[in-house]
């Protein structure tokens, strides 16, 4: 079980590390697309796509059917929210850490404007 | 200017968060590299914790040792030293576990895109970082949510 769940993440992390395999994602949350929709829309190939569509239901985050010559594609049965909540939680950190960082650069950026001023009398 | 932190998981051993500042890569060195200012920013007060005392030694070979008071310290050594480019460290408080950290600055038009890679030694480690910083995270809103509750009380 364990050992399940590993692979099932590193499957999902793995297909969401591209922005592409991401927009698909929100695309068909929105509702189901056949696999040339989605070529048009990510302005790809079949082929391009194709394979994007594989590693996504590859990782159960999407599933397929093939209905006469068209294969629709909508959001599979496995859910986000484990994933993604696990990555909020180091964003959240990060995003704190970062604002604060912001305002210390801005310190900075004043403190070296003020010497320079100095310096030039 | 998109100010957005990106973090990916780009491997099972890896993490990688980007930023952009508006500030030159000098600066942004600084502030990772200066123990008086990192001490300002690493720790936001969202996350409840006071960073009592910084030493870093920023050469290669030298140590850091971050204090949060109560025997609880953060320590590693550094790696890589770049000035204004590059700073990569270890993390040794978790023995064997710790990741390698590597940060690079890149300057562009003034601005610094920034980015924290940190390389854990196995993805067992990296999936135990994940659900300690999730219980960090419950901690600090728990004890946020009371400080909050105990105000309001007080104030009524």
């Amino acid at each position: 079980m364990v050992q399940y769940t590993h692979d099932h993440f590193n499957a999902s992390f793995a297909a969401l590390s591209d922005i592409t395999r991401r927009g698909v994602l929100e695309q068909l949350a929105r509702g189901d697309a056949s696999i040339t929709d989605l070529a048009d829309r990510f302005d790809m190939t079949l082929t391009g796509m194709k394979k994007h569509v594989g590693v996504l239901e590859q990782a159960g985050l999407v599933t397929t059917e093939k209905i006469g010559r068209v294969r629709t594609c909508r959001i599979g049965p496995c859910r986000l929210e484990e994933e993604t909540a696990w990555m909020e939680r180091f964003r959240q950190l990060w995003d704190a850490r970062f604002d604060a960082l912001d305002q210390v650069l801005e310190d900075l950026k004043r403190k070296e404007k003020t010497d320079a001023r100095k310096k030039r009398k | 200017m998109n100010k957005q932190t990106r973090i990916e998981r780009t491997s099972g051993r890896e993490l990688v968060v980007t930023r952009t500042f508006d500030a030159p890569a000098r600066l942004v060195f600084e502030a990772w590299s200066t123990a008086e200012v990192f001490k300002q920013w690493w720790v936001p007060k969202s996350m409840g914790m006071t960073l009592h005392a910084v030493e870093m030694d920023v050469r290669v070979g030298g140590r850091y040792r971050l204090n949060f008071g109560d025997g609880m310290d953060f320590f590693g050594r550094y790696v890589e030293v770049s000035p204004h480019s590059r700073l990569a460290w270890t993390n040794e408080e978790g023995g064997e576990a710790g990741p390698v950290t590597t940060v690079t600055f890149e300057e562009k038009d003034g601005k610094t895109w920034l980015t924290v890679h940190e390389l854990y030694p196995s993805e067992e480690a990296l999936d135990a970082a994940g659900t300690g910083a999730a219980e960090a995270m419950r901690e600090t809103f728990a004890q946020l949510d009371e400080l909050l509750a105990a105000r309001i009380a007080g104030s009524v």
